[in-house]
């Protein structure tokens, strides 16, 4: 009775109505957060952090571009466990995230090539480097995109999303490759320096705002899945009694 | 157990030699492609040596990707695919019969057709046995990731496209190493490194794949 209870929550995930009402619930809450602490950390990080010693002002695009290179590898692990989770427990709420998922991860992985090639322009003098990172950002674009249409090139939805489910699933493997390519090419590139052992070799003047932006961003992520999955679970339950109950509720 | 994977290889491999016209296609493929890259950059010896190991593996990833495509078709159609998935026997064992006469008939041909490219290509002569080391622990690794691909696609009409999208950004380690270890030996340097994530990324798909591509086909069969 006891482990009944405390799994209740986990089985309630698998209702399609519980999870749309659950994530209109909470999108108001992560996006007003969001707004919140994008505004903060970026007006700190644009106008308070000082300039960099070597890079002056262009530095600044840091607190768009790392915080998506780190939302980009974040949303593909989140949605390979969705996948996961999809495929052992058949839950079809966990497809659905997963596909909500995709094209949110793939914006940030563009958003984060797009601001590495601006910043790339000014600091190296060229728009594209064959960079391991850009490079490793890229194929995780085609990963992306590879599993948005797999997913939908099937004329049963079912189909597409256990296939795609597993391709995320096998694809995964590749997200740790991406990471330790770090490791792999020395090139021109700044080496990682958050993620270092020891003290992080950024200042903190630079760092707190970079941390904002960063859990900032987290949220608008959050913020924007809640949206996304609403819509998708009213897509795919569109023949569903609750969802004529939900379309009742607006026209009345 | 052994003999089912010995029956299923058996029959995949019969099954290719009575039809050697699709065993040929992907290995014309492969060296038209090394051709094609030849007439598309400046065919000096110096330029051809440095990107002839890239140009190679690019050929054998494409040439693979290419013969991977029939490769489960003709079973779906025939209906074999799901009495095999349906059979008392685990359908990984005739998943890795099926992989490995794959492999020998395509994967070992284009290994050796590639000390022929890297003739034409002009690599140093040093560079040639890791060339056929690391084409040897790398095309078994094309192999499982084509079949995953083919087998994920099969339903499909038309999954040409679909499939090179979906398999070719996860083949990209196995190129990278690849290429490497053949350019560090043609210039005289170590390959170990790159030949150790070979091995690993071989042995990862040897033991992972064939569960994994069975998945894939029971996914396709629903």
């Amino acid at each position: 009775m006891m482990a009944d209870r405390r799994w209740r929550w986990f089985h309630r995930l698998g209702s399609p109505p519980h999870v749309y009402s659950l994530a209109g619930r909470l999108a108001p809450w992560l996006g007003w957060i969001a707004l919140i602490l994008l505004l903060a950390g970026v007006v700190w990080g644009l106008v308070f952090a000082p300039p960099d010693y070597e890079q002056g002002d262009g530095f600044r695009i840091i607190y768009v571009h790392v915080p998506s290179a780190w939302l980009s590898l974040f949303v593909y692990t989140a949605m390979a466990v969705a996948c996961a989770v999809g495929l052992i427990w058949r839950m079809k709420v966990a497809f659905a995230a997963a596909i909500a998922m995709a094209p949110l991860g793939a914006m940030f992985t563009f958003l984060s090539l797009a601001t590495g090639s601006i910043w790339g322009q000014p600091m190296w003098g060229t728009w594209w480097a064959w960079d391991p990172r850009l490079t490793s950002q890229l194929i995780l674009l085609f990963l992306y995109l590879g599993f948005i249409a797999l997913n939908r090139a099937f004329p049963e939805q079912q189909t597409g999303d256990r296939a795609s489910a597993l391709l995320g699933v096998v694809g995964v493997v590749n997200v740790p490759i991406i990471h330790f390519s770090v490791d792999w090419w020395h090139s021109l590139h700044q080496p990682a320096t958050i993620a270092q052992f020891g003290p992080p070799a950024i200042d903190t003047a630079m760092l707190i705002p970079l941390l904002i932006t960063a859990v900032g961003f987290k949220l608008y992520f959050l913020w924007l899945l809640c949206l996304q999955l609403r819509s998708e679970l009213l897509y795919r339950e569109r023949r569903a009694s609750w969802v004529k109950a939900e379309a009742g509720k607006i026209s009345t | 157990m052994r003999s089912v994977i010995a029956a299923s290889l058996a029959r995949e491999c019969l099954l290719a030699v009575r039809q050697l016209s699709d065993l040929a296609t992907p290995l014309l493929f492969f060296i038209l492609v090394g051709l094609l890259f030849v007439l598309g950059l400046e065919p000096s010896p110096e330029i051809l040596a440095e990107v002839g190991p890239g140009v190679i593996w690019v050929a054998a990833l494409l040439a693979s990707l290419l013969g991977a495509e029939r490769l489960f078709r003709a079973d779906l159609e025939s209906g074999a695919l799901e009495l095999q998935a349906l059979g008392s026997e685990p359908l990984t064992l005739s998943i890795i019969g099926k992989l490995l006469a794959h492999w020998l008939v395509t994967g070992l041909p284009l290994i050796l057709l590639s000390p022929l490219l890297a003739l034409m290509l002009g690599l140093p002569q040093a560079a040639l046995p890791p060339l056929l080391a690391a084409l040897i622990l790398g095309t078994p690794v094309l192999t499982v990731l084509c079949a995953l691909g083919a087998a994920l696609t099969v339903s499909l009409r038309s999954s040409g496209t679909l499939l090179a999208l979906v398999v070719l950004p996860l083949t990209v380690p196995v190129l990278i190493f690849g290429s490497r270890v053949a350019m560090e030996a043609g210039q005289g340097g170590a390959a170990e490194g790159g030949m150790l994530w070979l091995g690993a990324l071989c042995a990862l798909a040897a033991s992972l794949g064939p569960p994994a591509v069975a998945v894939a086909v029971r996914i396709s069969l629903e």
